[in-house]
């Protein structure tokens, strides 16, 4: 009997990051489960803002290739959807094509044609101003108001989309839909919530499997894993003899990277777990039930920006020697107002970053310990306009640094050890979070889809 | 005693760029009553072991389903800022794991 005719919707899920791999032996068992689905989260904001402002991807593209080559191949031959979210690692624009490319190169290299749905979620900063003006913007989990500036200044500004964008792929009917910025759940929920599935439910499924066998116990982030929906639960199994999943393992995934596990905040509402129930079943698998999904009021998207704040240089060095540790801090300002003296127009403390091992290195001001370490390591961290800048003031303040008479020296010949040469690093663009907010907003058509005929001998765009 | 005598998981982690989350798992549901309704874990109890104000403290929740506690304060840099020293957040929990409390019986 047929998954529709037994109300059941399944969603294999191949690997926690594309890219990041996955047994085919698994994935072949998923396979063999006759899924509706093949869908994957392709990315994450945990690597930093760097891959959101320079527009590069954090994974590697032979995996992404290998990955994605396995799943549109199986996806073509079971006649059954391959969706992909947060294309290239942070899903603006240069990500999401990025991303295509690959796809691109798949089809032609593997003689595949199919119809391909692609979905930006780049919100035009136009958009963004218009809302601000209205006061529809708010900062989500810190206190600075965005501005025009703000706005201006970032290379690159996301949403992450909900499930609306990939439901308008799939009744378009698109073999492989690859979308830029989206809400981790969205490419797992879409279809089942087209089909007619609770949305809570096909949500929190979603939520899970996004993290592919990473609620598993043993968990991976590279191994397969299947969703099993129903009208009223959704059941999780493994797909490797190695783990299981138990309730243990999936009610403790709730509280995986969110601050409250009980109310999971998303695009158009609220997943509440305050009911949810989950029960052991044979075999690894676990139901889980009882899941709401509360719409807001006023729906809001969470925007995603990142600014070009500089560039960056650094330089690693050791120390050794008791006396110098034991003024270390007095020393190391010491050192940093004699380069300020320097540069009487910057202002080091926005310039000037050291990082100390073996004092605070780890949790900066977070640090409770006082216990004296017997060596310390120093990252010396310099910011500069541009590489050149950020060059003189690292090597400023290495060679100050290196030779400076603190008081009650006795080693006169050098205050580090360094571990290379050159000593001095240059580390290209730095870039930082600018927006992080939620905007208010009842535009439906904020997502636009464009369709791409791949054929396997070359491309032609409809 | 410690947080290691009643729990198989404790960790940190980024929830989003603005705020660090604390996670620990308890052995299983007694450790979990018993350390939960102890009332050692406070706002104010995580704001002493991580040395920051009372208004930093995002939360304190237990979480039933999977005998958890979840502690969530702000980051004192944002991910990837000037001066922040763990771009994922999960070097933080080093002082859940040197905490010493007393259980009552």
């Amino acid at each position: 009997m047929t998954n529709q005719k037994k109300k059941i919707f399944k969603v294999l899920s191949p690997t926690a990051i594309l890219g990041y791999g996955f047994p085919k032996d698994s994935f072949a068992r998923g396979m063999a489960e006759k899924p509706d689905l093949i869908a994957v989260d392709a990315g994450s904001a945990d690597p930093g803002p760097h891959y959101l402002g320079s527009g590069k991807s954090f994974t590697n593209k032979e995996g992404v290739k290998r990955d994605l080559t396995i799943m549109i191949e199986a996806g073509l031959k079971s006649k059954i959807p391959v969706v992909i979210g947060t294309a290239g690692g942070s899903g603006a624009s240069p990500h999401l094509e990025w991303c295509a490319n690959v796809v691109r190169e798949i089809a032609i290299e593997n003689n595949f044609s199919f119809k391909l749905g692609l979905i930006p979620g780049d919100i035009h900063p136009v958009i963004i101003k218009t809302a601000l003006n209205k006061n529809r913007i708010s900062p989500l989990d810190h206190k600075t108001p965005l501005t025009r500036e703000t706005i201006e200044n970032s290379t690159h500004i996301v949403a992450q989309m909900g499930v609306e964008p990939f439901i308008e792929a799939h009744k378009n009917q698109c073999d492989v839909i690859l979308a830029g910025r989206a809400y981790d759940p969205s490419p797992f929920a879409a279809l089942p919530v087209m089909k007619g599935y609770d949305k809570g439910l096909a949500l929190h499924m979603g939520k899970i499997l996004e993290c592919a066998a990473i609620a598993a116990t043993p968990g991976s982030g590279s191994d397969c894993a299947l969703g099993i929906l129903e009208k009223d639960c959704f059941i999780l199994k493994p797909l490797s003899s190695e783990r299981k999943f138990t309730r243990m393992s999936v009610s403790a995934h709730s509280l995986y990277e969110k601050a409250d596990p009980y109310h999971l905040h998303g695009p158009g509402g609220m997943l509440n777990l305050e009911q949810c129930v989950f029960t052991q079943l044979e075999d690894g698998m676990v139901k889980v039930e009882g899941t709401i999904f509360e719409p807001s009021e006023v729906p809001t998207l969470k925007l995603e920006g990142a600014s070009l704040d500089g560039y960056r240089t650094v330089s690693i060095a050791g120390i050794r020697d008791s006396l110098m540790i034991d003024t270390i801090d007095e020393i190391l300002l010491d050192v940093k107002n004699r380069v300020q003296s320097f540069f009487p127009e910057i202002d080091m403390h926005k310039k000037l970053h050291l990082c100390i091992y073996g004092a605070n290195g780890v949790m900066g001001v977070l640090e409770p310990e006082i216990q004296k370490a017997h060596e310390l390591g120093i990252v010396i961290e310099a910011l500069g306009d541009s590489q050149d800048e950020a060059d003189t003031i690292c090597s400023l303040f290495r060679s100050t640094l290196l030779h400076y008479g603190y008081e009650g020296r006795i080693a006169t010949a050098g205050n580090l050890a360094f571990p290379f040469s050159p000593s001095d690093i240059p580390a290209g663009e730095v870039y930082r979070f600018s927006i992080y907010h939620l905007m208010e907003t009842t535009d439906e058509d904020l997502f636009p889809l464009i369709y791409e005929a791949i054929k396997g001998a070359g491309n032609e765009t409809d | 005693m410690r947080l290691t005598e009643l729990a198989s998981v404790i960790r940190s982690k980024n929830a989003g760029p603005y705020l660090l989350t604390f996670d620990v798992l308890f052995k299983n549901r007694s450790c979990f009553e018993n350390f939960k309704n102890s009332r050692l874990m406070t706002i104010e109890k995580a704001a002493e072991l991580y040395g920051t104000d009372v208004d930093d403290v995002v939360s304190v929740i237990f979480f039933d389903p999977a005998d958890a506690l979840k502690i969530t304060i702000n980051r004192p840099v944002v991910s990837g800022g000037l001066g922040d020293s763990d771009i994922y957040g999960a070097q933080q929990h080093a002082p859940l794991l040197d905490w010493q409390f007393d259980l009552p019986v």
